[in-house]
Parts: C-alpha cells; structure tokens; sequence
C-alpha cells in the first residue's frame, strides 16, 4: 500500500476581523491507494486537494485521522519519506532560476545522495525520454515554460521515487507539451511500476493518465472509481459531431439525443448524447436517414462539465 | 560554530556524505555569484561602502564626546571591530534566513519539506553572500586598528579571548538570526520588525552596554546577549570598569551566551515550523 489514509481531516483557523472561524478543507478522507495505480484526485479550488496532498508529504499535520505514505508517518518521518516520493508543483519551482538546468539535476543528485554512476544513468534516461538535452546548459530563468515543466518533472523524478505526486503539472502549457509530459509519465509508470497521484483541472491529464478518479468536494469525497463510472452516474453526454456532403437546416434526432449547434451553414453539426438512452451507431444511423455523413467524431464527456453536474447535484 | 544539522536519518552515512548536499550547493551559489562578475563587484562596493560608513558614525560620535560609557575612541574601535566582523561573518551565512517570509509566500519552503534535510540547514546553506565579505574586511581592520592603538599585547590569554569573543559573537549574531526567521513563521508580513530586531541587535553589540537603559540591558544583555560579541569582551580584553555590578570578567562568558542564544533560536525556529505544519504551539 502506498498511500493509506482513514478518517483524515484537516481544520484550518481563519480570522475574519476580530472572530476566528474553523474552515473544514479535508474532511474524512479515506483513500487507500496500491502500488502502480494512477489516481485522478480532481475536485474545484479549495475541495481540500492541496492540503491533501501537504498531509501526504509531512507539509501539513491532519487534525485528525491517520495517514500513511509508503508505510511511513508524513510528519515524524519526512526526512525518510522524501526519499520515496517526488512532487511536482505545477506553480512552485524546485529548481534554481539562476543555474543552468543540469547542474539543478547535479544538486539533486547530491541532495538525494546518489551514487555518480547511478544519477548519471537516471539523469541519462530524462534527458532523453522528456527530450532535455537541448536547454542542459541554459539557465532556468530563461527556459520556456514546456521545458521547465519537463525540467521540473525530471528533477521530481531524479531519485527514482516510488510514489509521484502531481499537482496541476500541465497548467498553461501548450497542446504538444502537454502531449510529450503525458506519453512520459505514461511511460514511466509502465516501465518502473511508479504510482501516480495527480491533481488536475485539465481533464485530458485524467483521461489520458489515470486508470481511476477520486473526485472531492468540500473535502469529502463524492466519487471513487473510474471515469466511465463517473461519468455513468452523472449522465453527462457523449457528443458526436457530424460533417456533411450537403446543408441541412435541420436533423430528425432520436430521443436521448439534443441538437447543440451547427457550423458552416448547416454543414457540421454537434449532437448531445446520453450513452444509456441512444447508442452512439442508432444516433449514426438516425442522422445518415436524413443526410450524407462524410466524416464523424466522438467527444468523450468533458469531465469538468461531468465535476460541475456532480456538484450541482449535490447543493 | 553550531552547525544545526538535526539528528542524522541515515546512519549508515558518515558525516562527509551527510555534508555533501551543503557542499554541493553552496559550491553552486559561490560559482554563480562569480560568474556574474559586474553585479558581484557592485555587491562587493556597496557592502564595502556600508561599513565604512558604519565605522565612520562611530568616529563622528567621539567628534562630539571624549568617552561613551568609559570606553574612548581606541576601546571602541575594538568593539566596532569585534562585533562587525562577527555580525558580518554571521550575515554572510545566516542573513538570507530573513528570506523564509519569501519562501513561505511564494511556497519554496513546501521545496525544503520534500528533500531528505532538516529544514534550518536547508534554509541556511540555500545561500552565502561573499559580498559580506567586504564589510567583514573593514571591520578586520578596525579590530587590527584598535589593537595597535590599545597597545593590547598578544600573549596566549588575550588571543585565546579574541578568538572566543569571535566565535562566540558569531554564534550569537547567527542565532538571532535563527530567532528571527523562528518568529516569521508567526508574522509572514513581519520581515520590518524582524529587520528591526536583528539590525538593532547589530547596533546595540557595538555601543557600549553601560550606557543602556534597563529594557536594553535585558534584552541585548540577557535575552537576546549581543553584548557579549563586542563590548563585554573588549572591557575583559583592556581590564576597564565595565556596567555596574557586572565583573570584568564577564567578557569570557561568551561562549555560554552564545549556547544560551541558540537554545532560544532553536526554541523560536521549532515553535515555528510546528505553527506552520499546524501542529500547535
């Protein structure tokens, strides 16, 4: 077990003018997380996932309940821990601006105490798997944000932790970036049975790299399971767009099925699709009665649409 | 001097590779602070400049006056010397620990938590600024000045006090710094009082004590014993009267305000990471 927590809670004090106010951020988290799982921990600002994850890594003490992380106590034990784990803070820079990013990974290398030959083998593998070779030598200040997040992940990474903590590690970056740092972890997990636990807005991060979503709001947690399951017991909808040989003002949809708009004067359109009610191939088929397909696309739910009905649902 | 390393994690690690992430790193500062030659030569003039200026007003004061305290010029310029060098040498390894409200805001100090180091050794090998040297180099020469000028002969005993006095001094210096940066865990937005604290520490270990008020005297005496890194050790070092009540002697306790002023570092800095993890006072 990997991470292991029961009945976690964290409180924090808050003044408000001359009164203190007790603001619940986690509240009875109970997540037991196996070696190799790739974990989707996704909720809005302030659902309780960074003071989660400072639990996790000895930042923060729970106010109650017990956690475990790689069989250690966060807090007594973080010196022992922080060798097991690496963090990614999509916000917060663990490297040194002024220095040329290898010699960061140098630095690294001595604070983990790696031997030379095998911090020069793991350094040797990142460079070439997050493609770092290029900006080694250019200081930190003056990389692009794609590469410094690269960088960023190869010096979390550096010690060959067990158990990577991801927190919002694709904010801001562009689609091909993105791409590149996912394939990576993707990768990475396969090849060195590493677990994942990633905090993400950008629900691609969850599609394409975890194989399961806890999902938190107001610091408990609403949904454990994978993402098909959550986005089954919401009904969000699939959407299928449709381009067509000719316009057509209007389509006869089957019910389950709602029109969502059109492009090109009549040429495209996007079509809402509830899975449970109307397969995917009785919506094709409704639609090609009416018009000439020449090309088709299935979205899958956008699950900060499926977190927002989940919400919804619960206030 | 205290080297705040905590209690080992890996035993089976001999000191030389327990020190060899310090190592590392601060061999990294010193290289980039070198590399940048034009900026490190103004750093370098600008702190050159600060403790000129800072040994002048020294200088100015006895324009006006004969004696502060019962020390004249000469006295004084040992203990401008002595507790100069001592607060430059701390400044140049402890000053950036008044950085932690930086790194708390712009949470660099989360980094500190995930690296397998004590947080306070972390914080402080984080930087060295060389160009405190240059001030430490003024008050060399002021210290070597007000030794020519008192005639003060170097047997084994007065070189045995100045030694203690230095290290001793430097210890303190370096403490308060400890304190402060304990005390901004509690006062994130705090860095002017703790400035204030920590450069009137500074001004307070070079003026003589005997002409402080009682709220002076125990705080720069007795809490925070700054006193001991200049003035107590110069009336030890030239045998004049020092403070009412306070022996001659006194300058060779030093050593235990210096272990007194690092149980209240450690004290400050430990209550403040336990605020900060929230694990209570």
């Amino acid at each position: 077990m990997i991470i292991e927590t029961s009945g976690l809670r964290r409180t924090f004090r808050v003044r408000e003018g001359l009164t203190r106010r007790t603001v619940v951020a986690v509240d009875d988290l109970s997540l037991r997380v196996e070696g190799g799982e790739a974990v989707g921990y996704i909720g809005a600002n302030g659902a309780g996932k960074s003071t989660t994850i400072k639990m996790l890594t000895g930042i923060l003490v729970p106010t109650a309940g017990t956690v475990r992380t790689c069989g250690l106590d966060p807090v007594p034990d973080r010196r022992r821990l922080a060798r097991q784990v690496g963090v990614v803070f999509g916000q917060r820079s663990q490297l040194w601006w002024d220095l040329p990013t290898g010699e960061s990974f140098d630095l690294l290398a001595a604070i983990h105490h790696l031997s030379p030959a095998d911090a020069a083998a793991r350094r040797a593998e990142l460079v070439e798997r997050l493609e770092l070779g290029e900006f080694l030598g250019t200081p930190v200040r003056q990389l692009s944000l794609g590469q410094r997040m690269r960088a960023e992940v190869a010096a979390a990474l550096l010690h060959r932790p067990r158990l990577v903590i991801l927190d919002e590690p694709t904010i801001g970056l562009d689609v091909l970036s993105k791409q590149r740092l996912r394939e990576f972890l993707v990768g990475e997990r396969r090849d060195h049975g590493t677990t994942l636990l990633l905090t993400t807005h950008d629900m691609g991060d969850v599609e394409r790299l975890c194989d399961r979503v806890v999902l938190v709001d107001r610091g408990r947690t609403v949904h454990d399971g994978d993402l098909a399951a959550l986005s089954r017991t919401v009904g969000a909808q699939r959407v299928l767009t449709v381009d067509l040989a000719e316009p057509a003002p209007s389509l006869d949809l089957p019910d389950g099925a709602t029109h969502l708009g059109e492009e090109g004067h009549g040429l495209r359109h996007r079509i809402g699709f509830d899975a449970e009610r109307v397969t995917a191939a009785a919506l094709l088929a409704a639609v090609s009665a009416t018009a000439e397909v020449l090309d088709l696309s299935i979205e899958e739910p956008d699950v900060e649409d499926v977190v927002r009905r989940v919400y919804a649902s619960r206030r | 001097m205290a080297e705040p390393t905590g209690e080992p994690t890996t035993t089976d690690l001999g000191l030389r590779e327990r020190l060899a992430p310090y190592r590392a790193v601060l061999a990294s500062r010193v290289r980039s602070q070198r590399s940048y030659r034009t900026s490190f030569a103004m750093d370098l003039g600008s702190s050159l400049l600060i403790g000129l200026v800072e040994l002048a007003e020294v200088a100015v004061l006895f324009t006006a006056v004969d004696a502060i305290g019962g020390l004249d010029l000469a006295a004084m310029l040992l203990v401008f010397g002595l507790a100069d060098l001592a607060f430059s040498l701390a400044d140049m390894c402890f000053g950036h620990c008044d950085d932690l409200p930086t790194h708390i805001r712009a949470g660099t100090l989360e980094v500190f938590y995930l690296r397998p180091q004590p947080l306070l050794a972390q914080l402080v090998t984080s930087d060295v600024q060389l160009r405190r040297l240059a001030r430490a180099a003024v008050a060399l020469v002021a210290l070597g000045a007000g030794l020519v000028v008192n005639d003060v002969a170097l047997t084994p005993t007065t070189v045995a006090l100045l030694v203690v006095a230095l290290v001793s001094g430097v210890a303190i210096t370096a403490a308060l710094f400890v304190t402060a940066a304990g005390l901004q865990f509690f006062l994130v937005n705090g860095a002017e009082m703790t400035n204030a604290f920590v450069y009137g520490g500074r001004y307070a270990s070079t003026q003589p004590a005997s002409v402080w008020g009682r709220p002076l005297l125990v705080v720069f005496g007795l809490v925070f014993p700054v006193a001991f890194a200049g003035y107590l050790p110069v009336v030890t070092l030239l045998d004049v009267p020092g403070p009412a009540g306070v022996p001659v002697w006194a300058g060779w306790l030093a050593p235990v305000a210096a272990v007194w002023a690092w149980l209240v570092a450690m004290l400050a800095w430990r209550t403040g990471v336990r605020h900060y993890t929230g694990a209570g006072g």
